[in-house]
C-alpha cells in the first residue's frame, strides 16, 4: 500500500492516515489509487489487460456520510458488490446498516455487475459516477 | 412499438420442466423426500415460482430453526443466480442440461460469495424494476419509466408475478415504443453472456450513421470485433444474424426489458 501511496496524484484532499485505516481493516488491496494520467478508457493504450483501471467517483447522497477521498481507480472487472463492501468498511457502517448504490441517479446495478460494463454504458468524462446512500433514494 | 403480438405471446409462454431434488447430505431421514416436478416460465425468476418447492422439502432437513433457512438452488455443482431470469440460466447451461432440468435444492451452507440473498419477493421486485429503469435509460434516457406512476410499475411486476400477459404488456408497450419510429431506441439494452458468470454490456444503436437498420451481425462486430463465427441464442432459439436489432429489442427482450444473448 505504501508504494502506491507514493504514486498517488489524483487525490487532492486525502488525509494522512487513510491508507493505514484501510489496511488495518483487512482492506481493499486492489481498490488503490493510481496516477490520473494512466489511460483507463477501454484500455486501448494499456498493453496488459490486468492493469487497465477505471476511475470511479463515489458521491454521497441523502443521509450518507461523505467520503474524504471520492475518486478511486479500480480494475475493470471489479464488481459492484466489492465496491459496496469497500464503502461500508470505509464509512465503518454497522452490519445492519444498509447501503444502496446508484448509477445515473436512476437505477441500482446488481452486485455482480462489473465496473467496465457500467463505465462503457454510463461513464462520462473518463469516469463512472456512483451515488451511494443509506436508504433507497431512487428506488 | 412491438407489433408481432404472436411472437410476444410465444416468448411469454415458454416453459421449462424442472425436477427439484433435496441435497442428499441435508436429508434428516433414512428415506429422502420424493423429487418435486414443476413447469416454470422461462421469463420468471426462481424465487417467484418455488414456494411449493420450499414447502415440500423444508420438513425433511435437519434443523431446529427451519424458517430461518434461505433456500438456494444448484445445478451441476454451480449455485444458480436467482436474479437471472430462468430462461437465461437454462440457455447458459444448455450444453449440460437434459430435460427435465435436474436442480438440487439446498437450505444449508449458503454460498455467500456467489449468490445475493433473497429473503422475499420484494427483493426480486426491486431488482426487476431496477433493470427496467436501466433499460429505459438506454432506450429513452429514462424518460418513459420516470414519467410512469407507481401503479404502472406495480402492474409490470404483478403481470410477471402472476403470469398475466395482457396486464404486463398494457404497460410494457409504452416502454417498447421508440420516440422516433425511424431511429428506434437510443441504444439497445442487451447483455451478452460469454460464460456462466460473465456478461458484456455496451452502447449499441439500432441504426447506423446513414440511418439504416442494424442487425445482430452489426452488434456482434461492435462488441466482439475479433471473434467471427459466433452463434447467439436466447429463449432457446438460435438467432439469425440478419435479425434487425430494433425488432429484437421490441420482441425478444425479457420482461426486464433487456435482450439476454448467450454466445457460443
Amino acid at each position: 500500500m505504501s508504494e502506491k501511496e507514493g504514486n498517488d496524484v489524483i487525490v487532492t484532499e486525502k488525509s494522512e492516515d487513510m491508507g493505514e485505516n484501510l489496511t488495518n481493516e483487512d482492506a481493499p488491496a486492489s481498490l488503490e489509487t493510481i496516477p490520473s494520467e494512466t489511460p483507463a478508457r477501454n484500455g486501448v493504450q494499456v498493453a496488459s489487460k490486468d492493469k487497465v483501471k477505471i476511475d470511479i467517483l463515489l458521491k454521497a447522497t441523502g443521509n450518507a456520510p461523505i467520503m474524504k477521498q471520492k475518486k478511486w481507480a479500480v480494475s475493470q472487472d471489479y464488481c459492484i458488490g466489492r465496491i459496496s463492501d469497500f464503502i461500508r468498511r470505509y464509512l465503518k457502517l454497522d452490519s445492519n446498516e444498509k447501503l444502496f448504490l446508484y448509477v445515473n441517479q436512476t437505477f441500482a446495478p446488481a452486485p455482480d455487475q462489473i465496473v467496465k460494463n457500467l463505465y462503457d454504458c454510463y461513464g462520462a468524462d473518463g469516469k463512472l459516477i456512483l451515488h451511494y446512500c443509506k436508504s433507497q433514494a431512487w428506488g | 412499438m412491438a407489433n408481432d403480438r404472436e411472437v410476444l405471446r410465444e416468448i411469454w409462454d415458454g416453459k421449462i420442466p424442472v425436477c427439484f431434488t433435496l441435497d442428499s447430505e441435508e436429508i434428516c431421514e433414512l428415506q429422502g423426500p420424493d423429487p418435486f416436478y414443476l413447469m416454470v416460465s422461462r421469463l420468471s425468476y426462481f424465487p417467484l415460482c418455488t414456494d411449493k418447492v420450499r414447502k415440500h422439502f423444508i420438513r425433511h432437513i435437519q434443523s431446529d430453526s427451519k424458517q430461518e433457512h434461505e433456500m438456494w438452488l444448484e445445478f451441476n455443482g454451480i449455485p444458480l443466480k436467482w436474479h437471472y431470469p430462468i430462461g437465461v440460466l437454462l440457455d447458459i447451461y444448455s450444453n449440460d442440461v437434459e430435460l427435465p432440468w435436474n436442480i438440487v435444492v439446498h437450505f444449508d451452507r449458503f454460498p455467500e460469495n456467489i449468490l445475493m440473498h433473497c429473503q422475499n419477493k420484494e427483493v426480486v421486485e426491486a431488482y426487476f424494476l431496477s433493470c427496467i429503469k436501466e433499460a429505459d435509460v438506454l432506450k429513452h434516457r429514462g424518460q418513459i419509466v420516470s414519467s410512469m406512476q407507481k401503479k404502472d410499475h406495480n402492474q409490470l411486476w404483478s403481470g410477471l408475478l402472476n403470469d398475466k400477459f395482457d396486464q404486463f404488456w398494457s404497460v410494457n408497450r409504452k416502454l417498447m415504443e421508440a420516440s422516433n419510429i425511424e431511429e428506434g431506441f437510443k441504444y439497445i439494452p442487451f447483455r451478452c453472456y460469454t460464460s456462466e458468470d460473465k456478461y458484456v454490456q455496451k452502447l449499441v444503436k439500432p441504426i447506423n450513421e446513414e440511418g439504416q437498420r442494424k442487425t445482430l451481425r452489426h452488434l456482434l462486430n461492435e462488441v466482439f470485433p475479433d471473434n467471427e463465427n459466433i452463434t447467439v441464442f436466447t429463449h432457446g432459439i438460435i438467432l439469425p444474424l440478419e435479425t434487425p436489432l430494433q425488432w429484437m429489442s421490441e420482441h425478444l427482450s425479457y420482461p426486464d426489458n433487456f435482450l439476454h444473448l448467450i454466445l457460443t
